[in-house]
Formats: structure tokens, C-alpha cells, sequence
């Protein structure tokens, strides 16, 4: 008797673990810088929360009999990027609190992978933000405090820009290395892991709010401002690999593109805000909220229909 | 890949629905002798087709609704009239899509639906393009582009005769161009010819379906409730054009097609002229036999053909290919949560979101189903395909749809 099966009855080969291990190997520039700039202390902090991630969706499925779902990466993948969002001399428990929250109450609560609507790393890296803020905000470089390059621009000085490029700043351990980041995005972009739609989108909307806000405010662009504004903090980090996770990102083209401007402008609003220095990760968490709102609006015209006809079924 | 005969067998079985539509009735009794070409099942009902034993011998069983066993005899005596040549010129329109529905001729893209009824349509002085669909987009198959190759210059007729059914149009034959020598020998042909010309299409998959290849050829994109031949176009594989001259010109019925057998599991993939009804068995003797480790074989393309339990089927007038794999790709994984990638969203061709039709199929909310457009999936499988998550996404479609044509909802 031979195998029979509904068609199609090939497949292309690229399964979803993968896709993650992918993503990790794009990380891995921008860890090994974080670990070469600060030190030991970076790796334990990475270690710690991948450990913590892994774990508990281990031990949660383990306890609710359910299969487990280690094997297809992504509770490491979530450990690695939570670990890489954090100062390396946050106090060690911040990364596994970090971690089981992550998994715990932003993933396996709403139904595991797939069906979490927010960022899981990102919505543990706000909680620990709003929990801890006194261990989050501070960030040491070489043994000494010292300001990250947007909270110097909130206090009106100016960092180096070769500093911020480089990375060779205060600030979290992935996010910091620009040149770190853009291998990642080129490796992701040509394994067609992600297409470039979000990024662009993200960091154009994001210029484009900060020139306009330029003009406004003093009557002309100030491109060394908006240049450091864009290499400083986590936008960059955030728009290639945050924004772009599946899960919480629109399915069609038109709605990344949508997706990316909402985090753009929202980045820029933060940004501008008195509090916040920062505000990439709220920015993305925000935008993940509004991605079913932005599906609705761009689901694609199915072939041989008239947009407009789409749009009166879907009101 | 080579061509060759396949020698048909001692027994020959004739499924009675072979096309869309209704089952052909037998027309002749066990111990009857049938030749060669001989009409053994006759089309009931608007749309159904005749049936041709493809063999000479006796009639060993008759299963009304299912099938006609033909025992061969081995000479291959030919009936009356048959293999007779006619001249085009003077025939006219009725007599013309007589002789096609004579010979049963039916769809061989693989839906079967009998072409003297799609041929037959009202408005015929409307058609402006006939779009003669040599595209052959699915992986491994090649049985339209061996034709194309043998038989150009029967094809080319098998055009005119449409051309005379249909005044106003004009014939495109339409290539993928990983075909090259195919587009070649037609550009060659077709170069004295006004109203017959050669469209190169990109290769890609899906491309054959007739909505699509009238969109890659015209840039046309036809609506989901018009007919093709509404909008002005009809489309014919370039099997079924060989098909139709050989019924029209030389009075041959539809006994004789290509069937590609390939995959791992055959040792001497090859491209067979078959009999129709010939068993499975005697194609994969033909390929040089089967590897021990075959685990699934496909009667048809990989991506929309259908899976057999067994060797004990035969050869119809839609069977393009058999396919034989060592390796089931599907079986090997188990189902795993969509993470939204949205892969299937860009692939699909028909502008759909497969990841939201299958959120619906699985909760069985069958109205929310048609609002997004489900049931205008043609089941190409490219979603399923692309899926990292290994969803069976096609196969849901396909359940939902047939819930929804039954008035299961």
C-alpha cells in the first residue's frame, strides 16, 4: 500500500526552524560585537535569558501536557533577541524574569507561537522597563555610568558620530553597532527571511517625521541630528529584527509598508516626548496592536476584482 | 527525454467517466469483438463524452457506471473508416464538432471536460483569441512539450480547424520559455502564418489554468463569474488541439495520449505514447521498473495530481503523468502553527490570503470563508507548497469548498 495524500505533494523544504535559526545567525554579528564591547558580563546576560526563555516553554508545556515546541526555535530565538534588548549590567535575574514573562504571559498564555499579538522580547524588555527602570536605565561603560547617546541628545550634547556608528557607546547590548545590524539585514534580506519593506519603511517615515518636525521647530533639516537620531537607540535594531517578526507584522506587502510608517512616526512621537529618550520597543508594542485594524485595510484584490468592490464587502 | 511505444497489455480497463460530467453508457456486451477505434461507451446527457476501445479484441466485462474490461487480442485490427483522411476546406461548423464529439475528445490539461460542448459555445463569432495552452507549468511533467516537439505540424492543423470554428479569432500558442526547442520549431512554422503566432511566457507556476495564461498572454484579467469565452478567448491545451485534428482530419478517436513517468523511484524516466486504458503497471515496466522503496505515486503533476493506493488503475484520456517517489515529502512532517509569514498571502495567484481562509475552514465559519474569496481557490497547492509551517492549506480549501458546493454550510 502506497502513501496517499491530498495535492500539492511537494514541499519547498523551508520549515519554520529554519526560518529562526536564520534569524539567529543574522543576530550573531551584532551579539559578538556586544559581547567584544562589553565585556563577560554581555554573554551571561544573553546566556541567562535564552536559558530562562527555553525553559520555561519547556516546563509550561511539560506541566499542561501539551507537546513541546522546543525544537522549532523560536523560545531561543525570543531568549536571544530579550537578551540582546537589555544593558549588559542589568542586575542577572532581570534576564529570566524577563525570559518567563516573555514566554509565559506574552506567548503561551495566548496560545503558544503564532498566536501571541505582541512581540513576546520586546513586550518582556517594556514590562522589565516599567518593573525595574531603575536597573533597566542604567548603563555602565567599562566599569564607569555613562548616558546613552540619545539620553546626551535629550540633555543637549552632542555624541560622537563615529561612536554611535560603530557602536563603541553606551546602551543595550545588540543595538549599539550599526555595521553589526546591516550584515544581519543583508543575511535575513538574501536568505529572503524578511523583505526589506519594513525597515525601509520604519526608518524613511521615521527621517522623513523628524524633518518634518525640524522645519517646524527651527525652519530647516538638521541632518547630523536626524542622522544620529536613526543610528542611536534601538531603531535600527528594532525595525530589522522586532518589527519584522512574523507573528505580530501584517501578512501582505502594502500592510508592512503601512506597519513600518505607523512605527516610524510613533518612534518619532517618543522620541520627542519628555520622558523618553528612547521608545522603539513602545513604538513597535503599539504598532502590534493596530496590525488586525491594518490587515483589514489592505487585504489584497482578489484576482479579476476591482479594489473598490473589496472595499464596500470588507466595510 | 525519450519518446517511445508502451506496449498496452493483455487487459485493458476503460473507467466510464473519464471527463467532467456524466458517465459515458456502454454500448457494447460482454463477448462482443471490438477493433481498434470502435466506439464501446457512448457520451449520456449534455455533458459527457464518447469512449474508443483502443485495442482489438473481445469486450470481457461491462460495468454500467463504472467500467469496460477489453481483453487484447494483439492485432490491432482497425474499425471501419477509421484513421481515414478528410479534407478540412469544404467541412462545415456542425460537421466539424461532430467528428469531435464522435471522437470523444475532452480537456487534456487534466479537467476533462469535453471539448465539442466548450467549443460549442453560442457566441462563437465573439471569440477574438484562441489560446492554444502549451504552457506546462508543473514541475517534472513534460508530456505537452514531447508533443509539441513530435508533432508540430498536426498541432498547427489542429489550429486551423479551430480557426475555421471560429472566424473572427486569432491563434496564440502559448510557451514557457524553459521550452526552447519547442518555441523554435513553432516560430519556424508559424512564420508564413498571419493569424497564428508563438507568445513566450515567463516560466512559472501556476500558469495553465485559463484565467491565468489569458492574463500572462493578454494582460487581461478576466472576473471570477465570467466565462473566458464571454470575455472573448478560448483556450485549448496543445493536447487536445492534436486531439481534435486527429478526430477531424484523419477520424481518429482520442485512444492514444503522452504520459510522462518519472520521479525517483523509476529507474528510465520516460516520456510513453499509451493506449487509453492501459495499466498502471505496464507504463512503469516501460520506465525500467519500479525501486523497492516507492512510496507514493502521483497520477498527474506534483502540485494538483492525485495520490493512488495502488498499481490497479489505467490509463485515461486526462492521465499526463505518473509520478513515483522514494520519499513522501508530505507524510514526513507533521502540521505545525502558522507563524503568520505571510508566504502564502505573496504566492498565491489568485490575489487570496490563504493563512485567513484556513483560520475559517478550521473554525468551519464558511460564510466568512466566501466573503474573503475562498472559493475562488483553484487549488494550484503553491500555498502549501511555500508553507514553512507545513499546513495543509489546499487540502482544507478543498474540503471547504466542497462543503460549500454541497450546501453544507
Amino acid at each position: 500500500m502506497l502513501n496517499v495524500s491530498a495535492a500539492p505533494h511537494i514541499r519547498k523544504g523551508v520549515y519554520t526552524e529554519e526560518i529562526m535559526t536564520d534569524v539567529c545567525i543574522a543576530l550573531m554579528p551584532s551579539a559578538c560585537f556586544g559581547i567584544y564591547y562589553f565585556g563577560h558580563r554581555a554573554f551571561l546576560i544573553i546566556c541567562i535569558s535564552i536559558i530562562s526563555c527555553v525553559l520555561s516553554e519547556y516546563i509550561y508545556e511539560k506541566i499542561l501536557k501539551r507537546p513541546v515546541t522546543v525544537n522549532d526555535r523560536s523560545a531561543l530565538l525570543t531568549g536571544l533577541l530579550l537578551g540582546l534588548n537589555l544593558s549588559a549590567y542589568v542586575p542577572f535575574w532581570i534576564p529570566a524574569v524577563g525570559g518567563i514573562f516573555a514566554i509565559i504571559v506574552v506567548k503561551q498564555l495566548f496560545g503558544g507561537l503564532g498566536h501571541n499579538f505582541m512581540n513576546p522580547a520586546l513586550a518582556a524588555r517594556c514590562f522589565l522597563l516599567i518593573s525595574y527602570s531603575r536597573q533597566m536605565t542604567a548603563f555602565f561603560v567599562d566599569g564607569e555610568s555613562k548616558a546613552t547617546p540619545l539620553m546626551m541628545i535629550k540633555a543637549g550634547e552632542r555624541p560622537d558620530i563615529f561612536d554611535m556608528f560603530f557602536g563603541t557607546t553606551a546602551g543595550c547590548i545588540g543595538e549599539t553597532s550599526v555595521p553589526a545590524i546591516l550584515i544581519g539585514a543583508i543575511y535575513l534580506i538574501a536568505r529572503r527571511v524578511i523583505s526589506f519593506t519594513i525597515p525601509i519603511s520604519c526608518i524613511l517615515s521615521f527621517v522623513t517625521f523628524m524633518s518634518v518636525y525640524n522645519i517646524m521647530s527651527c525652519g530647516s533639516i538638521d541632518g547630523g541630528y536626524i542622522i544620529l537620531q536613526v543610528c542611536g537607540g534601538g531603531l535600527l535594531f528594532g525595525s530589522v529584527f522586532m518589527a519584522t517578526d512574523y507573528v505580530t507584522s501584517p501578512v501582505t506587502s502594502s500592510g508592512r509598508i503601512l506597519y513600518g510608517m505607523c512605527i516610524g512616526t510613533l518612534t518619532g512621537i517618543f522620541r520627542l516626548s519628555k520622558g523618553l529618550p528612547e521608545g522603539v520597543s513602545y513604538a513597535i508594542i503599539c504598532s502590534n496592536m493596530i496590525v488586525p485594524l491594518i490587515e483589514k485595510c489592505t487585504m489584497p484584490v482578489p484576482f479579476g476584482e476591482e479594489r473598490k468592490s473589496i472595499w464596500l464587502k470588507n466595510m | 527525454m525519450r519518446i517511445k511505444e508502451c506496449y498496452p497489455g493483455d487487459i485493458l480497463k476503460y473507467p466510464l467517466s473519464q471527463h467532467i460530467g456524466e458517465s459515458a453508457v456502454p454500448v457494447v456486451c460482454v463477448g462482443q469483438k471490438v477493433c481498434v477505434g470502435q466506439k464501446i461507451a457512448a457520451a449520456h446527457g449534455k455533458i459527457s463524452a464518447n469512449i474508443a476501445s483502443s485495442v482489438s479484441g473481445y469486450v470481457t466485462g461491462v460495468e454500467a457506471g463504472k467500467e469496460i474490461t477489453v481483453k487484447n487480442d494483439g492485432l490491432y485490427t482497425v474499425s471501419d473508416g477509421y484513421g481515414e483522411k478528410r479534407n478540412i476546406i469544404g467541412t462545415g461548423k456542425s460537421e466539424i464538432l461532430k467528428y469531435i464529439y464522435e471522437a470523444g475528445v475532452v480537456g487534456m490539461g487534466g479537467a476533462g471536460f469535453p471539448t465539442h460542448v466548450k467549443l460549442a459555445c453560442k457566441n462563437s463569432d465573439k471569440i477574438r483569441l484562441i489560446i492554444i495552452n502549451g504552457a506546462e507549468c508543473e514541475p517534472y511533467i513534460s508530456p505537452d512539450f514531447t508533443l509539441m516537439v513530435a508533432e508540430s505540424s498536426k498541432i498547427l492543423s489542429g489550429i486551423l480547424v479551430l480557426l475555421k470554428l471560429f472566424e473572427n479569432a486569432s491563434a496564440v500558442i502559448a510557451i514557457e520559455d524553459n521550452k526552447k526547442e519547442a518555441i523554435d520549431i513553432f516560430l519556424k512554422k508559424t512564420r508564413h502564418i498571419k493569424n497564428i503566432r508563438v507568445k513566450v511566457l515567463k516560466t512559472m507556476y501556476p500558469q495553465g489554468a485559463e484565467r491565468q495564461i489569458i492574463y500572462s498572454v493578454t494582460g487581461e484579467k478576466i472576473k471570477m463569474n465570467t466565462l473566458p469565452q464571454d470575455a472573448g478567448y478560448m483556450v485549448c491545451n496543445v493536447a487536445t488541439v492534436k486531439a481534435v485534428n486527429d478526430a477531424v482530419c484523419e477520424s481518429k478517436p482520442l485512444i492514444k495520449r503522452i504520459v510522462t513517468v518519472a520521479g525517483d523511484a523509476v529507474y528510465k524516466p520516460c516520456n510513453l505514447i499509451v493506449r487509453t486504458g492501459t495499466e498502471f503497471i505496464k507504463l512503469i515496466e516501460a520506465a525500467g521498473g519500479l525501486k523497492e522503496k516507492c512510496e507514493k505515486i502521483i497520477v498527474g503533476g506534483p502540485m494538483m495530481g492525485k495520490a493512488v493506493y495502488d498499481m490497479n488503475h489505467h490509463v485515461t484520456k486526462t492521465t499526463s503523468a505518473l509520478l513515483c517517489f522514494l520519499k513522501d515529502e508530505v507524510s514526513a512532517r507533521a502540521c505545525t502553527p502558522c507563524i503568520r509569514c505571510g508566504r502564502c498571502a505573496a504566492a498565491c495567484p489568485n490575489g487570496l490570503v490563504p493563512l485567513l481562509m484556513a483560520e475559517y475552514a478550521i473554525k468551519n465559519d464558511y460564510n466568512s470563508f466566501i466573503k474573503i474569496g475562498g472559493t475562488n481557490c483553484m487549488g494550484c497547492g503553491k500555498c502549501t507548497y511555500v508553507c514553512p509551517a507545513a499546513r495543509c492549506l489546499t487540502q482544507m480549501f478543498t474540503a471547504a469548498k466542497r462543503r460549500i458546493a454541497e450546501g453544507r454550510i
